[in-house]
């Protein structure tokens, strides 16, 4: 029996870092990382994956210095809610700062992954120069590139796999970038552009598609004409995934045939997404890949209720499903009733401003799905009314959600039928799920949902909440229960300083928090800043002049973001943003 | 849904008259859009609702519904190119000072000054420094880099936002985006 951890020199490092290479959760390997030096280091020189949930957590130099083996980077930037535009487009989550560390230390990457964060077209032509193995970019909710750097991306990168662009704001500048793809060029198996907006040249897409035989994915942008779609999709009939471009043309029987024969050749087609403004007209030409696919994406089809219907209907393999609420009620009953491996729902609004009359979806079409798909575990349903009854019935359906996601589009909506608040329907989503990891509130809520939010919710590590809860007391229950939470985001709700100040070595156990429109002041933030030296309290204001100094304590904070880190305050925040 | 009482037809709703959807949400008095001093603030659209055709009273709140603005900017470009157009389109040329070319918008494409500044903002947002570009009402110009001018039928340049937008689109002849402190002088206020 070897005493203490002597036992590590036992096995020379080579097996232990075989060992540690089936250890695929981050978590795992940081727990390793702890036991003992001589693990720690075997540990850091054999991480091959690195994900980093806030790009200012840790200072690029030091993560690249510690895991100096790294072949794949996952990095998120800006916070959740600039997705809705309440951080302001200076905020930061510049990518360069992890950029230039990585091209300086890791020469040998492969794989990079970037979400939420500012990338300049200096930066993606680092990229293109500074990798040469390089084989997969996925840009997600980026912004500050254009084509141009796309066009360094594709001339340099010999062995790119994957070109993953979504939902990025890019800046067409460079109408041919895709010919910047060398002939010689052939290792392509995954191509996303649905994000582009101009046109692309499409006899030099179909050439670079008919030379790369790994092709798998190819996701399109809408400005394709349907013909010249038929042409280029003839040449790739192994796809396994395909967004298309947009689906309606004047209506060309000959065209239709074309398009009918070409989905017919998809062999191997699971996923389905694009179908941009699909008419009625072509939207059969789908139907001979429905049965096999596992995912298909509507929520930028504007096809009405009857045609989704026949369309979703014959879906029997369905794993998930996005689609706009133009499905309705009726439709969703349909996909209770056809598509029983369904895990995962997406409804999107189709009129989020309520101009448009009201479409006949309601809390019935998500209890149907509850009911008929015992294998859903994660929901996103944005609806116009909710009961308490409803959402009891879906907990009790189904237990083993993982994300629940409710938007009642109006703020405060109570239960329609009884007026009460929406509290006891989401505790017994809660209550009833055990694994919930993500939930988003909505509706009319008192401080009782967030009490047993507090007591339940034990798995549960994002949660979003909107117009809710009457006090503190609120946002107490929260950050005093909840074991596992690492984001919260809050807008205009009243809470305040106390229960931030009393729950404070809480933040430091989460990776983020964001708050505005709430009853903060700035002397909270002041406090909290001086009793956690390891959170980063922002404090963004994008209104006044003057700087942070000069303003009294009880001046309300707007927006609040507070985050941990060990690389201390930032340098790079904009005017608006002051780190207290 | 019998409603032997009438009370339906009294109701108060948000919808357009004449619009009776099944099960419309009735919701409770406290049901205002509960929105703090900052948003309101930010709140731009009230000023120009006429032409938008939306019921004037439903201010919207920054940020919500939690739709990703990706979405809505995409979703709403396909709406637009959708619409039918009686005239060829009203494209006039956009500078912004600083920014090395030109670009062209067609002003028959959007509703109100929110949808113009809006894509405007898109645009050129490669060009902004900070802050946000385009100011939202006269008494900010002080608070942000850009204001957005325009060249009219007398050939004067006026600031966008005095007139109502139809009148706006029939005499403008060409955009220009202004640094701040230049456009300062053509606020009829001080």
């Amino acid at each position: 029996m070897v005493r203490g951890f002597g036992w590590a020199a036992a096995f020379p490092d080579e097996v232990w870092e075989h060992v540690f290479s089936f250890l695929a959760a981050d978590a795992d390997r940081n727990a390793v990382a702890l036991v003992c030096r001589a693990w720690h280091r075997i540990e850091r020189r054999s991480r091959r994956r690195v994900f980093v949930g806030n790009c200012y957590a840790v200072a690029p130099a030091a993560a690249v210095r510690r895991f100096p083996e790294v072949r794949a980077a996952a990095i998120k930037g800006k916070p959740h809610f600039a997705d809705f535009n309440l951080v302001p487009t200076d905020w930061g989550g510049g990518a360069e700062a992890w950029v230039e560390a990585m091209a300086e230390g890791w020469p040998h990457l492969e794989e990079l992954r970037l979400k939420r964060m500012v990338v300049s077209d200096d930066c993606l032509e680092l990229i293109a120069r500074s990798f040469k193995n390089f084989g997969v970019l996925s840009l997600v909710s980026c912004d500050g590139f254009s084509t141009a750097g796309l066009a360094a991306i594709a001339a340099n990168c010999r062995n790119l796999r994957e070109l993953d662009l979504h939902e990025n704001e890019v800046e067409d500048n460079c109408l041919n970038w895709i010919s910047h793809f060398p002939e010689s060029f052939t290792s392509l198996v995954s191509l996303n552009i649905a994000c582009l907006e101009g046109d692309v040249n499409t006899s030099v897409l179909e050439c670079l598609i008919s030379r790369c035989p790994n092709l798998r994915t190819l996701r399109l942008n809408h400005a394709m004409p349907l013909e010249k779609l038929v042409s280029l999709l003839q040449r790739a009939p192994q796809l396994m995934d395909l967004g298309t471009s947009k689906f309606s043309a004047d209506h060309h029987p000959e065209l239709f045939f074309k398009l009918e024969s070409t989905f017919a050749g998809f062999k191997h087609l699971k996923s389905l997404s694009g179908i941009w403004e699909a008419g009625p007209a072509y939207l059969p030409a789908i139907y001979s890949v429905c049965e096999s696919l596992t995912s298909l994406n509507l929520c930028y089809a504007t096809i009405q209720s009857p045609e989704l219907f026949k369309l979703v209907s014959r879906c029997k393999n369905l794993q998930r499903l996005w689609v706009m609420d133009l499905i309705e009620d009726n439709g969703l009953i349909a996909v209770a009733a056809s598509c029983k491996l369904l895990q995962e729902l997406r409804v999107f609004p189709s009129d989020p401003y309520g101009v448009a009359p009201p479409i006949s979806l309601t809390e019935h079409g998500l209890v149907a799905i509850s009911a008929g798909c015992l294998m859903l575990h994660s929901v996103l349903y944005f609806c116009r009314q909710m009961t308490n009854a409803a959402l009891l019935t879906i907990a009790n359906n189904r237990p083993n959600l993982t994300c629940f996601r409710l938007c009642i589009i109006e703020p405060h909506t109570p239960d329609y039928i009884s007026q009460e608040p929406l509290d006891a329907g989401f505790s017994a989503i809660v209550e009833s799920c055990k694994d919930l990891r993500r939930l988003s509130l909505s509706g009319l809520l008192t401080d009782r949902v967030f009490k047993s939010i507090g007591a339940s919710a034990n798995r549960l590590e994002m949660l979003s909440v909107a117009f809710a809860g009457d006090s503190d007391a609120g946002l107490h229950y929260i950050l005093s229960g909840c074991k596992n939470l690492r984001k919260l985001e809050i807008r205009d709700c009243p809470f305040g300083d106390k229960a931030l100040l009393d729950n404070a070595s809480k933040l430091e156990t989460m990776r983020s928090l964001w708050m505005s429109s709430c009853s903060v002041t700035l002397g909270a933030c002041r406090q909290l800043a001086l009793k956690m030296p390891r959170l980063n309290v922002e404090v963004i204001d994008e209104r006044r002049g003057r700087p942070l100094e000069s303003w009294p304590d009880d001046f309300p904070v707007e927006k609040l973001y507070i985050y941990r880190t060990v690389a201390g305050p930032r340098s790079d925040t904009p005017p608006c943003v002051w780190t207290v | 849904m019998e409603d032997h009482d009438n009370l339906k037809a009294t109701e108060l709703t948000l919808g357009l008259p004449g619009t009776d959807a099944i099960e419309k949400p009735t919701t409770a008095a406290p049901n205002v859009n509960k929105r703090s001093k900052e948003e309101e603030e930010e709140e731009e659209c009230c000023g120009f609702t006429g032409s938008s055709g939306r019921p004037a009273a439903k201010a919207q709140v920054v940020g919500w519904p939690p739709v990703r603005s990706y979405r809505m900017n995409s979703f709403r470009e396909r709406k637009m190119e959708k619409k039918e157009e009686d005239t060829t389109g009203i494209y006039v040329k956009v500078s912004m000072d600083g920014a090395p070319y030109l670009r062209k918008v067609d002003l028959g494409v959007y509703n109100s000054y929110e949808d113009l500044t809006d894509a405007l903002e898109a645009m050129f947002k490669g060009f902004s420094l900070g802050k946000r570009i385009i100011q939202r009402q006269a008494h900010d110009l002080h608070e942000s880099e850009h204001a957005i001018t325009y060249e009219d039928k007398d050939g004067d340049w006026m600031l966008v936002g005095d007139v109502p937008w139809e009148m706006f689109v029939s005499s403008c002849k060409r955009l220009r985006i202004m640094k701040g402190c230049e456009a300062r002088g053509l606020t009829s206020s001080p």
